[in-house]
This record gives structure tokens, sequence and C-alpha cells, in this order.
């Protein structure tokens, strides 16, 4: 029955693109979390009327965050080869794409952190000052947990972008159901592999954003 | 306890200056409840945000307990600080934590032990009233109860001295009164300072045995509350005691009243302490050929003591209404004579 409609299916392949796509987009994510935490809590935090208020740290933080930004991926990819080569040792497979992916999503999702953290009542942050906070407690126990509903939404939407980004970083041969979709799909005319790989695709995608909203509804007390 | 010498702060850059608090000079004892009033814009959060080095002066030095609040930065300002806690006009709490967790964050920043935590923060939720709520979130509760959780986590380090920041401004009648008598409560049993601001002296009245008027940066009168309400000598202080004795502006009640009452002479008198239920009145009606109406008359509670105010309408022979006016002073009470 599957046979007939979908002929050029491999199944074994189609499963293990999955996985590499589930895997990169699950690395990618866990790094870009921590680094887009990191440029976001320094951005907030170097702001004028800040506890580390310091301008220059927070131009240049700022700008390379904006350049990042606005580089398109794709462009990113071909820009990071050389990069890639030194850290990774090859340009083709799944680690090879992440630096290009977390690199490209990290800045992106540090503007978020630093529009979530903006969100807090400054009359909470005074309130732990007032009781004696450090700098750590303020941002662990205050700026995080505050947030956290905010962050968590952020890095859903991240997320999801970074599946369409492992798709584009398929055609450079990064691996995974863009690869799939792009050399055996496309390339060969094979329609049926190009749609179960995109498919395949919309539902991880489906499911980031379900866990994701569950997750923030879960959270969210106020 | 605290104290305050030639304290100024400025803000902005030279061109732009403002000077929030200007050569303020304030000494406050231990155990009392001092009030600070002022309209808005007076300086009075950033006064007390001198107190616990959320600001610092930028003349003249801070004193609280000992600790020289001015001078010292870093961890030692820190843990002077888990000693002069404070509450806020909008409670502050952390929503993403229950009412148990808001009040053991303090305990967690002093790295208190978690079962001495869960201790403190059981005694605590019992004090103020919230028995049942503990595991409730901020968002669950009312503004009065989000005061009375600010004013538990502000208790959890036994602090030397509480500084209230329009503590009540955000809370009905009702409710404001309620969290006064917890914080006169938590006053005498536990003989905490308590520096409260505030622009309604209403709150001033009720709770503190000391006041300080602030306006535009300078303190410009202070004493004991009901010295205060006595005789006021600024104008601002003026006004803010008829806030609470004079429910509309006087001005326009003694013309209305001049007015409705044309003949005699319209006499205000103010009553202070012992003097109010001392029956003056009776022995001015008995003594003096004279007709007294009362026209108007309240009495306002302090913590030292009742104060009250009286309109009395006098007509009759002008000589007796002279020496009764006499009689009047020499009784000490302050009395203010409106003619025709
Ligand atoms: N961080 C700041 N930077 C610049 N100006 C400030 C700052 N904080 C306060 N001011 C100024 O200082 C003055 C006093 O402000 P403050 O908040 O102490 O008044 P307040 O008496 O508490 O008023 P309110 O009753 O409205 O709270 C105001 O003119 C205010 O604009
Ligand atoms: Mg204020």
């Amino acid at each position: 029955m599957i046979e007939t409609y979908l002929p050029n299916v491999d199944w074994t392949k189609m499963w293990d693109a999955t996985v590499e796509t589930l895997y990169m987009t699950a690395v990618s994510t866990i790094f870009t979390f921590v680094i887009g935490l990191a440029l976001g809590i320094l951005l907030f935090l170097t702001a004028p009327g800040h506890i580390w208020a310091n301008k220059l740290v927070n131009l240049l933080t700022g700008s390379i965050v904006n350049i990042f930004r606005s580089i398109p991926f794709i462009i990113l990819i071909i820009l990071l080869i050389p990069f890639t080569k030194f850290l990774i040792g090859t340009i083709r497979g799944p680690e090879a794409a992440m630096p290009a992916l977390i690199i490209g999503a990290a800045p992106f999702y540090g503007r978020m952190v630093l529009i979530a953290l903006s969100e807090i009542d400054k009359g909470v942050l005074e309130a732990a000052r007032s009781m004696g906070a450090k700098t750590s407690t303020i941002i662990f126990k205050v700026l995080l947990p505050e947030s956290m509903p905010a962050l968590i939404s952020g890095i859903t939407v991240t997320a999801i972008a970074l599946v369409g980004y492992t798709a584009m970083a398929g055609i450079i041969g990064a691996g995974g159901l863009g690869t799939l979709a792009f050399l055996d799909g496309f390339q060969r005319n094979r329609e049926d592999v190009t749609l179960v790989s995109t498919v395949l695709i919309l539902v991880v995608v489906f499911i980031l954003q379900f866990a994701g909203d569950f997750a923030v509804k879960r959270l969210d007390k106020r | 306890m605290i104290q305050l010498s030639n304290v100024n702060k400025r803000f902005g850059t030279s061109s732009t200056a403002i000077t929030a608090v200007d050569g303020v000079n304030l000494t406050i004892q231990e155990g009392k409840i001092y009030g600070i009033i002022g309209y808005s814009g007076a300086g009075k959060s950033t006064l007390i945000r001198l107190l616990n080095g959320l600001e610092q002066p930028t003349e003249g030095f801070v004193e609280v307990n000992g600790r020289k609040i001015s001078s010292i930065g870093g961890r030692e300002l820190r843990q002077a600080r888990q000693k002069i806690s404070m509450i806020f006009q909008h409670f502050n709490l952390l929503w993403s934590r229950t009412v148990k967790e808001n009040i053991t964050f303090p305990l967690e920043i002093a790295g208190v032990k978690k079962a001495d935590r869960e201790r403190k923060a059981s005694e605590l939720i019992e004090l103020v009233g919230l028995a049942g709520r503990e595991n409730a979130y901020p968002s669950q509760l009312s503004g009065g109860q989000k005061q009375r959780v600010g004013i538990a986590r502000a208790l959890a380090n036994d602090p030397e001295v509480l500084l209230c920041d329009e503590a009540t401004s955000a809370l009905d009648p009702e409710t404001t009164d309620a969290i006064l008598d917890l914080l006169t409560s938590i006053n005498e049993r536990l003989g905490l300072t308590i520096v409260l601001i505030t622009h309604e002296m209403h709150v001033i009245r009720k709770i503190c045995h000391e006041v300080a008027v602030m306006e535009a940066g300078r303190v410009v009168e202070t004493g004991d509350v009901l010295q205060l309400f006595q005789s006021p000598k600024e104008p601002i202080t003026k006004r803010f005691v008829s806030q609470v004795t004079e429910p509309e502006d006087a001005k326009k009640v003694m013309s209305l009243m001049r007015q409705d009452y044309p003949d005699g002479i319209l006499v205000k008198l103010a009553f202070v302490g012992e003097r109010t239920e001392q029956p003056v009145l009776a022995s001015l009606i008995r003594e003096y050929p004279i007709d007294v109406s009362i026209l108007q008359g309240n009495i306002s509670q302090t913590r030292g003591g009742a104060y009250g105010t009286m309109i009395l309408q006098l007509t009759g022979d002008p000589e007796a209404t002279a020496k009764a006016i006499q009689y009047l002073h020499e009784q000490g009470v302050q009395s203010e004579v409106y003619e025709k």
C-alpha cells in the first residue's frame, strides 16, 4: 500500500535523516540557549542604570548581536566555512552544520532574552537588591525565574527556526531531512521523498511548538 | 539609631542637575515609628533609599545602627542590607514564587539552612495572618495580602530597621488600617524601628511617634506627631494637618459658616491630649454671659493622644466675648478667631 504511493522512500534512510535533524536541532538549541542567555543577560546588565552599567561593553555586545542577526543564514554558512573546517575538521555532516547554526541563532535568541528581561518589574530587582542579594543571586533567582515563560517561548521560536536552518544547511550536505529532501528528492525528481521529508519536518515543528506552549502554560503563575 | 548629616543627593549631570535631597539632617531613635511626609516629588523615596544604600548621597553621611551606609560597599553593604528591610507600594513580590518561597528568599540570600528557612517562614506566615495561603502565588492574593507577604518577607532576617515606601498607598482605606495595625503591633512586639514614607497625614496620625515634613528635597519641620498637630509652623505642615482635621477646605468651610451664622464671632479651637476630655466648654458657658453654639467638631486619635478641632459661634456682649476668648487662651486651648 505504502509502496504504491511512495515508491522511492527508503524508510531506514528516512529514519536516520530524522534522527540527524533532531540531533542537530537539539545540540544547537542547547548551545543557543546558553550563549543567547549569556548575551541577553550581558546586554541587560550593562545597559544604563543597571548593575554592570557600561556603555562600551553594551555597545560592543549590541553591535555584534545585531550584525550576526542580520546576516542571512545561507550566507553565514558560506562565510563560516573556514572557521568550521578549522573547528570540526570537515564541512560535511551534522557536526559541521553546528557552528553556523549556533552563531546564526544565538544572537537572535540573545535579543529575545533581552526583551524578556526588560519586561521584569524593576521593583522586583530593587527588592532583591534591598535584601542584600549578590549579582549571581539576582541573575539565577530573580532574572531567570521571573522571565522563564518568555525565555521558554523564545527558545521554542528559536528551535523551530533552527529546524528550518538545518534544512537549509542540508543543501551544503549537513545531513538530516533537509539533505534528503534536496539531494534525494528534489534533485532526482522523487517527489515522494521530498514530500515525506517535508511532512516529517512539519511534525518536528509541531511537536516543538506544542511542547513549548505546554511548558509556558505550566510555568506562568502571573 | 539612624543619623543623617548634611545629606545632599543630586541626580543628573551638572547642567541638568536635580537636587532630590537637599541638606537633610535627621536623627531617628531606636524603636520609634518615624514618618516622613511630603507631596509627590518631594524626595521622600530618594531619602529612604539612602538609608539602605540603594542610592549613595552626593554629600553628607548616613549612618544606620552604627554602620556608615554612605561609605561602605560590596559585601559589607549587602550584609548591612539584610538588617535594613524594605516594603514597597507595589509589593514587589516574585510572581514565580509562592507565598512561602517569597518569604524564604531573603533567608536564602543570607545563607540560612533549609529547615530553618521553613520554620521561620511558617512563623512569619502566622504572624502576618496568612496561615493557609502559604502555597498560593502572589497573583492569587489581594493587595492587602500581598503587602502582608511583603511584610513577612521583610521580617525574615530579623531586621533592625524596617523601611516602608508608601506601603499602603495602593490599598483601600480599610486594608490600609489593617496593615497599619500590623505595623504597629510589629513595632511593639519586636521593638523594630520603622521609617515610613507617605503623602497621607492619616497614616502619620495613626501610627507614627515622630514625623518629618519634606518639601522640595528639604526637611522643613520635624517633631512629635501630637506636637505637630497642635502647632504646625510651616504652611505645608498646616495643609497636611488639615487633611485629617478638616475634611473640607478650611477657608471655604469658614466662609460658608459665616454666611449661615452672620452673628457674633466664629472661633476655631484646637484641643490637644488631655484637654480634649476636660470640660472647658462647660465652664466657658457657665462663667461667661454669652451664647455658645457648636458649629462643627471632630477628634483625631494620634499615638501620643487625642487631637481635636471645634468651631464655635460666640454671640453676646463683645466685652464678655473677648474675656471668654482670653479664658480659652489661659486654658491652653489654641484658638483662631474669625471676625466678621
Ligand atoms: N534615578 C533618578 N534619576 C533622576 N532623577 C531622579 C531619580 N530618582 C528621583 N529623581 C528625581 O528626584 C526628585 C524626588 O524624587 P522622589 O522619587 O524621591 O520623590 P517622592 O517624594 O518619593 O515622590 P512620590 O511621592 O511621587 O513617590 C524628583 O524630581 C525625581 O524626578
Ligand atoms: Mg516615592
